[in-house]
């Protein structure tokens, strides 16, 4: 088949691979219909992520038609199904919680250990997206391996058109549980820093939980323009004042709840030296670790805080005492994405959310090294690329 | 000796090692090393059926992925033929020392082993989470110093596999299979290699 595959920094090469195979009993094999690029991929593009191999198969976002399945799958052939970006075997006792990104099962045991010397235990795993998180071939292929395809993948019915549920694979889910995470009240002010798809989905999200306003933040005017689109308020913070504008806007109060969705997602794996590379070396390195300190720094007393965005390492001059002080309640995580794919299907089924309105771009898969380069040089413009292995070459 | 800690922690955590390893060779297990080393995994399947899983030995290949085989003997022997590094295997016979159904395991290799070992294998309840197995080894490090770095570059420590196996061990049982990244078959079976 042909896939998307890393070789090094900036290069990354569609290159034909060997087919993938059941293994285990409960695996499927998907024919993958459509994939997105996300913004953590260009982290792995970046060249910033450990524990990557040359050869090894990106994409965790993607959708397709299920061509086999193991003995111990519940998928049939033909379904048309989204799979979930986290590998989770549904079996263990956080699964039972719905902690699905808590998994103890989905990462192969050797795999474990990395992560259980950075945070004290394993997460679950995740598709391409390094060894450190399972080594599991991604879906920017013509076909991808899915285990416990029984738990995560769910079956789309037919007539949806792909790019409506795509979404459900990450983005989605990830932009509704921060919304969750912010514990909204009817009447809340919610501030959500970032406007990547997953800004943009808490934005959504939020108002659909009962927020009377949402501001969104960012410095791109074509993503502030598409948060503007659903209601939110606006602030540039190369024209304007953060913490300032927050705190007129809602009349000196600070807002209810925030959310810090700057979405460089890739720095979850970063190791403390490579976060200081990186903050010297770009922008929005060092303006990240800012909006999570601008967020704390602006949220009203007892308020809360919501943290989409991945960090991994250890962040410096972390404002406890406001924190403390002012009594703030932080809730954050990977996003469970089966517990929440039943309720965000129908949620789309029945249009109370878009989803579309984010891709701008659409691409063959043989052009994903093109979308890669588009993706990263331009983001205002450039807010999500969506691979189909089907399309005709541009 | 038994009061050389003042808390409650397992003995596999206490920073005086050789007082640690006294202890814990004075009651259930025999002394067949200097380093201990203990690992509890919490496992959500019943601890009868857990206990039954472990207590055939046949069954031990499908998780702990550095043993070649094990020749059940007896009730209370078996015959072990593990990996080693450099494509070499590590034999050893094994006696049950001690054991209560359902509840643990004891075993000590005999003379002649190529890695002198000794544990314990517990299953304790642990209410609507399952099972609690806690591992307790004592091992020599093959070869001395030397040969523990060896075997610790190629993976094939008995620490680092102690925490893998019971890994394997938690996949299989509550899964029904062991966790694999492999794309095809071919890649499977050289992982397994």
């Amino acid at each position: 088949m042909r896939a998307l595959t890393w070789h090094g920094r900036h290069d990354v090469r569609v290159d034909t691979v060997d087919d993938p195979e059941i293994i285990n009993p409960r695996d499927a094999i998907i024919k993958i219909t459509a994939t997105a690029i996300c913004g953590s991929d260009l982290h792995l593009y970046d060249g910033y992520i450990p524990t990557m191999q040359a050869g090894d198969i990106l994409g965790h976002e993607f959708m397709g038609e299920v061509v086999e399945a193991g003995s111990g799958s519940t998928l049939k052939k033909g379904q048309k199904v989204v799979v979930p970006f986290t590998i989770a075997c549904g079996s263990c006792y956080h699964c039972g919680k719905h902690q699905y990104s808590a998994c103890d099962n989905g990462l192969p045991a050797d795999n474990q250990d990395i992560a259980q010397t950075l945070y004290g235990q394993p997460m679950s795993g995740l598709f391409g997206y390094s060894h450190m998180t399972g080594g599991y071939a991604g879906g920017q292929a013509e076909y991808v391996r899915v285990p416990f395809s029984d738990v995560g993948p769910i079956v789309i019915p037919d007539g949806i058109d792909d790019e409506k549920v795509l979404f459900l694979s990450d983005i989605l889910p990830t932009g509704w549980m921060a919304a969750e995470n912010a514990d909204i009240e009817p009447g809340d002010t919610v501030a959500v820093w970032g406007c990547g798809p997953v800004g943009l989905f808490a934005v959504q999200s939020a108002f659909l939980m009962g927020a009377e306003r949402v501001i969104a933040i960012d410095h791109f005017p074509h993503r502030l323009d598409l948060a503007r689109k659903f209601g939110a308020e606006t602030i540039n913070f190369e024209d304007s004042a953060v913490y300032e504008a927050l705190m007129e806007m809602t009349g000196g109060i600070g807002p209810d709840a925030v959310i810090d969705s700057v979405g460089l997602e890739a720095h979850g794996f970063f190791v403390d030296n490579v976060i200081d590379q990186i903050k010297k070396s770009t922008f929005l390195g060092t303006d990240r670790t800012h909006s999570i300190r601008q967020a704390i720094f602006a949220c009203r007393k007892g308020g809360r805080v919501s943290m989409p965005a991945v960090y991994g390492g250890f962040v410096d001059k972390f404002p406890l005492g406001a924190f403390m002080e002012k009594g703030l309640t932080l809730k954050t995580g990977q996003t469970h994405v089966q517990h929440y794919l039943p309720g965000l299907l129908a949620a789309i089924l029945e249009e109370k959310i878009d989803t579309t309105f984010l891709i701008s771009h659409r691409l063959a898969l043989e052009d994903a090294p093109k979308g890669y380069k588009m993706f990263h040089d331009n983001q205002n413009e450039v807010t999500k690329v969506v691979l189909k292995p089907g399309l005709a070459l541009a | 000796m038994s009061d050389v800690n003042t808390d409650d922690a397992p003995l596999s955590a206490s920073k005086h090692t050789a007082a640690a390893i006294y202890t814990a060779t004075e009651s259930l297990i025999e002394k067949r090393g200097d380093t201990m080393v203990g690992r509890a995994v919490t496992i959500n399947r019943p601890r009868a059926e857990l206990f039954a899983y472990f207590r055939d030995f046949t069954n031990l290949a499908h998780f702990m992925e550095n043993v070649e085989r094990i020749e059940v003997i007896d009730a209370k022997r078996s015959h072990w033929v593990v990996k080693a590094p450099g494509g070499r295997t590590v034999e050893w016979d094994a006696l049950i020392t001690d054991e209560v159904g359902g509840e643990y395991l004891a075993w000590a290799s005999q003379p002649g082993a190529d890695i002198a070992n000794s544990g314990r294998i517990d299953f304790r309840d642990a209410g609507a989470r399952g099972t609690v197995v806690t591992a307790t080894l004592l091992y020599d490090p093959p070869y001395g110093v030397v040969g523990k770095l060896i075997a610790k570059l190629f993976q094939r420590e008995p620490a680092i596999q102690a925490r893998r196996d019971l890994r394997r061990f938690k996949q299989l049982m509550e899964t029904g299979e062991v966790a694999t990244a492999a794309r095809t078959r071919k890649q499977f079976e050289e992982e397994m290699a």
